[in-house]
């Protein structure tokens, strides 16, 4: 075998992608991963934008990373450290606020400021919630099980999780249904009277999806996000030491040991292809480098549409990809502060900005915002999730200065002057967000030292993220399990041969789970694909 | 009923969960907060200041200091330079370990020793013949231990000290702002830190200069709870808990020796004689009754046993002090476990015990016990390397 000949050839190394060479060459495989950028990550990034300071430029928390992978892969090992993230703060404008954190008697005494009935339902809607999560989990630890298989041990499966689902009695079942047809609100309504808990609550909703938090389906994406709270009892929702760009790094430390090769700076063109199949790569520089199989870790529009390339793929096929919905819906605001500012309705520091500060003070606040997204703008008055990480990890920024991670939606791809006016409304989209925070943060402007605004277009040209979606594609019922990226190739497996996916794009979705990159491997060594 | 420590005044209205535990006849904080977990954290990411006062210590002067403690601790102290610090245990006569702690070598001829147990009785009884002087400072001088990645950083900005120059088990004298002192770098977070001490007089001072100094780099006051799990991560045992005192025991099997604990190393059978030295070369040639290990808990057999109950898998959250026993593969009991805890920055239950020669092989299969719904099951725990946790900081330059 040649030096330039490998068994599988990963493209991109994001998280994902990194895994799935992990496990690969930890079974014995020669891999080679290649990455446009001049740094691992892909959108689990860190970088020193301002000197001295690390953004934790896209994704800033970790809540799902699954803990088996982090053993097999031994991750803390090579510097995977995680801290966490205490509470969840909502500022309103009137002053008042709400806290939650691990604690819940003062998570009552909070809530019970606004509705004392609301906050025994909290405690108990924890458990609903987790007892729902953890029908579903193993769901996620597996690849999805798919009622258009007819393969008889598919069908023993779904035989075995029928009946796991239907001994958990009909409310459960019940329940169940509502939540895949519900909206956020509707859901949340049904348990909670007021709007001060809903609202912020109904977020996990929303987050990456183009959807508001009336829209049907949104529900069952709440439940995706509690999933992280169940590992939560053991840490998993967190905040990375040294920014999500760490956690790239202890993985592809890890890769490393393991044999992988990765190389950064090296775009990949496109694929080679002999008649339906894939052969290897060829690199913008023209090199060509083969393998058994290559494995793309990038979204399902530019694996099919600029890997493949239209002309290798069924019109069918072409269709299905088309209709995968991208639609980025989010950007994110990185700030260097000189100090930290104060929040108004609770000056000074305090645990009330150690842990996630939630901009979302009422319903209508975040459906509006949506309505002015649904019309190609971006929200004047977002939502918005705030993280000041150097709080929790002083290595981020010099000491006594601050970094602060503001990731704001909506900010819609396709505004109505089309995506690429992004540029000259970029800097608009910025004072948009830090004037709304100063309502809040007073003296937030005179803390800031510089700003990095990045939209879903920057997203899409720096991270190559199609649309700037955070998680590859929609996390919307209609885009998940069996039916991500598409029916019938939910199996990481794609309709050109020896072309496989790895990404958020494929089961179970997106958030730094690194479950899609664990398990594509898994399913190519088990088919004796390399 | 315990008493405050000099820092009283400082951590009483900080411990806003009154969650406070005897240590050493003193009021010590378990943790300032409901849950230990930030004072946790701050030990491994930024830096936590606990006040280890309790901590017995004494003053050793005069020229045969060197002399008496080379005869009592195993480890050789009397070639200790000034300005070293070495971690060491003392036994008795049949070489059983009767305490461990630091011994520093302040000046030539003055030594100060740190101990879990009081042993004042034990070094006036060495003493005899021995021109020296021993004082109890225990109730002089305040400690406190600043312990994290961001440690040296508030102490450079704080002190005089050269701490770039203050290797790993180093100790000199320094001004903590205007307070005079002693900084040590040492610690049983198993981390990079430092304990500070000073005149009890100063310590509210010195306690208000470090917070101050400290606040840009994220220090936290932190509990007993958190350094409960950071000490098991580093694998350090504890005293009353992982190993008996040979002077407070009634049944010779509760007794260990250095071998038995993991200080092996820290004996050295060459040199001139200790207390506890014939025994311990009688035990060398002889092997060791029990080995200390660490154990890696089967996460996944514990999810499985859980789910085999309907239930997700829970653990305690703090570390754990009441042993387990621990069982061959072939079902007999072949020791216990005496200190537990999930760790959170290794993501692993983990434990220290003690089991059988014969089954310290590092990898092998052990069981243990463990408790659900009243019933007691096993799962598999794998003998790893101690400690389990040892960032390369604690003794880097």
């Amino acid at each position: 075998m040649s030096a330039n000949r490998y068994d599988a050839i990963v493209v991109g190394a994001g998280h994902n992608g990194l895994i799935c060479a992990a496990y690969l060459a930890k079974a014995g495989r020669k891999v080679l991963v290649l990455e446009r950028r001049h740094q691992v990550g892909g959108a689990t990034t860190s970088e020193e934008i301002y000197p001295g300071f690390t953004y934790t430029c896209c994704s800033y928390v970790v809540s799902l990373l699954r803990p088996w992978i982090i053993r097999d892969l031994e991750l803390p090992k090579y510097g995977y450290e995680i801290l966490p993230l205490e509470s969840t703060f909502t500022p309103f404008p009137d002053g008042r606020y709400l806290m939650r954190d691990s604690d819940p008697e003062r998570t009552r005494r909070s809530i019970a400021k606004f509705s004392p009935k609301d906050a025994e339902v909290y405690k108990r809607f924890g458990q609903e919630m987790a007892e729902l999560g953890r029908l579903i989990k193993p769901l996620i630890d597996d690849p999805a099980p798919d009622p258009l298989s007819r393969d008889p041990r598919e069908l023993l499966r779904l035989g075995r999780l029928g009946k796991q689902l239907r001994g958990q009695g009909d409310e459960w079942l019940y329940a169940n249904v509502k939540m895949m047809t519900m909206s956020a609100v509707d859901f949340l309504s049904e348990r909670f009277e007021c709007e001060e808990l809903i609202a912020p609550m109904a977020i996990s909703g929303i987050i990456g999806t183009f959807l508001g938090i009336r829209s049907p389906g949104t529900a069952y994406v709440l439940l995706h996000h509690y999933m992280g709270e169940i590992d939560g009892s053991f840490r998993a929702w967190g905040l990375p030491k040294g920014g999500t760009g760490a956690i790239a790094n202890a993985i592809a430390a890890s890769a490393r040991a393991l044999g992988v090769e990765i190389r950064t700076e090296a775009p990949v063109a496109h694929l080679l292809m002999n008649g339906n199949q894939a052969t290897g790569v060829v690199l913008e520089n023209g090199d060509e480098i083969h393998a058994k199989a290559v494995v793309s870790g990038l979204d399902p529009h530019r694996t099919f549409l600029k890997l493949v390339g239209e002309e290798h793929l069924d019109p069918e096929i072409l269709q299905q990809v088309k209709r995968f919905k991208m639609r980025g819906s989010s950007g994110k605001v990185n700030l260097a502060l000189d100090g930290l500012p104060d929040l108004a309705c609770l000056p000074g520091p305090g645990p009330q900005l150690t842990g996630g500060i939630t901009i979302a003070p009422s319903i209508d606040y975040l459906e509006r915002g949506y309505d002015e997204a649904k019309y190609g703008a971006f929200s004047r008055k977002p939502f918005m999730d705030i993280l000041i990480p150097s709080l929790t990890d002083p290595t981020v920024a010099p000491p006594g200065k601050h970094t602060m991670s503001i990731f704001v939606q909506y900010a819609p791809y396709h505004l109505k002057e089309g995506a690429a006016d992004w540029p000259n409304q970029r800097e608009a989209f910025g004072d948009a967000v830090i004037d709304t925070l100063s309502e809040y943060m007073p003296n937030l402007k005179e803390r800031i030292l510089h700003r990095q605004v990045l939209s879903p277009w920057d997203l899409e040209q720096i991270y190559g993220l199609t649309e700037g979606n955070i998680f590859h594609g929609e996390l919307s019922l209609e885009q998940l399990a069996f039916l991500r990226p598409m029916a019938g190739w939910s199996r990481y497996k794609t309709p050109v041969d020896n072309l496989w996916m790895c990404a958020s794009g494929t089961h179970p979705g997106g958030g730094i789970m690194g479950a899609p990159g664990a398990l594509c491997a898994r399913t190519m060594l088990g088919k004796r694909a390399v | 009923m315990p008493i405050p420590s000099p820092f009283h005044e400082r951590t009483s209205p900080l411990c806003t969960s009154y969650r406070w535990k005897d240590w050493a006849g003193y009021c010590a904080v378990s943790s300032y907060d409901t849950s230990h977990e930030r004072e946790y954290f701050a030990f491994r990411e930024a830096a936590g200041l606990l006040d280890v006062t309790p901590l017995y210590k004494y003053e050793v002067t005069g020229k045969d200091a060197a002399a008496l403690l080379g005869r009592m601790m195993v480890r050789d102290v009397t070639k200790l330079k000034v300005g070293r610090v070495a971690y060491t245990c003392w036994c008795d006569d049949g070489g059983k370990v009767v305490d461990d702690g630091t011994v520093a070598r302040l000046t030539e001829d003055h030594y100060r020793v740190t101990a879990a147990d009081p042993t004042l009785h034990w070094l006036h009884a060495l003493s005899r013949g021995f021109d020296v002087a021993i004082e109890d400072s225990s109730a002089r001088l305040g400690a406190l231990a600043l312990q994290g990645p961001t440690s040296r950083d508030i102490l450079k900005s704080v002190s005089d000290a050269d701490l770039d120059k203050l290797k790993f088990f180093g100790v000199t004298q320094a001004k903590i702002g205007s307070i005079p002192g002693w900084i040590s770098r040492t610690g049983y977070t198993g981390d990079l830190g430092y304990e500070v001490w000073v005149e009890n007089a100063h310590a509210l001072a010195t306690w208000d200069a470090l917070i101050e100094a400290g606040r840009p780099y994220g220090i936290e006051p932190a509990g007993l709870d958190a350094l409960d799990v950071s000490r098991v991560e580093a694998g350090y045992v504890l005293l009353s808990n992982d190993y008996f005192s040979a002077k407070k025991v009634v049944l010779e099997s509760r007794k260990s020796t250095p071998h038995e604990l993991g200080f092996g190393w820290m004996v050295d059978l060459n040199r001139g004689n200790f207390i506890g030295r014939d025994a311990i070369a009688a035990e060398v040639k002889r092997g060791s009754i029990w080995q200390l290990v660490g154990l890696e808990i089967s996460w996944e057999e514990l999810e499985a046993l859980y789910a085999s109950f309907n239930l997700p898998p829970s653990l305690p959250v703090t570390a754990r002090r009441d042993a387990l026993p621990v069982y061959a593969e072939d079902g007999r009991q072949i020791g216990q476990a005496t200190s537990h805890t999930w760790s959170p920055i290794l993501k692993k239950y983990l434990a220290i015990a003690s089991v059988r020669r014969g089954f310290e092989t590092l990898g092998g299969k052990l069981r243990i016990e463990h408790t659900v719904e009243y019933e007691r099951r096993q799962v598999t725990a794998t003998v790893a390397k101690l400690p389990f946790y040892d960032p390369e900081r604690k003794r880097k330059p």
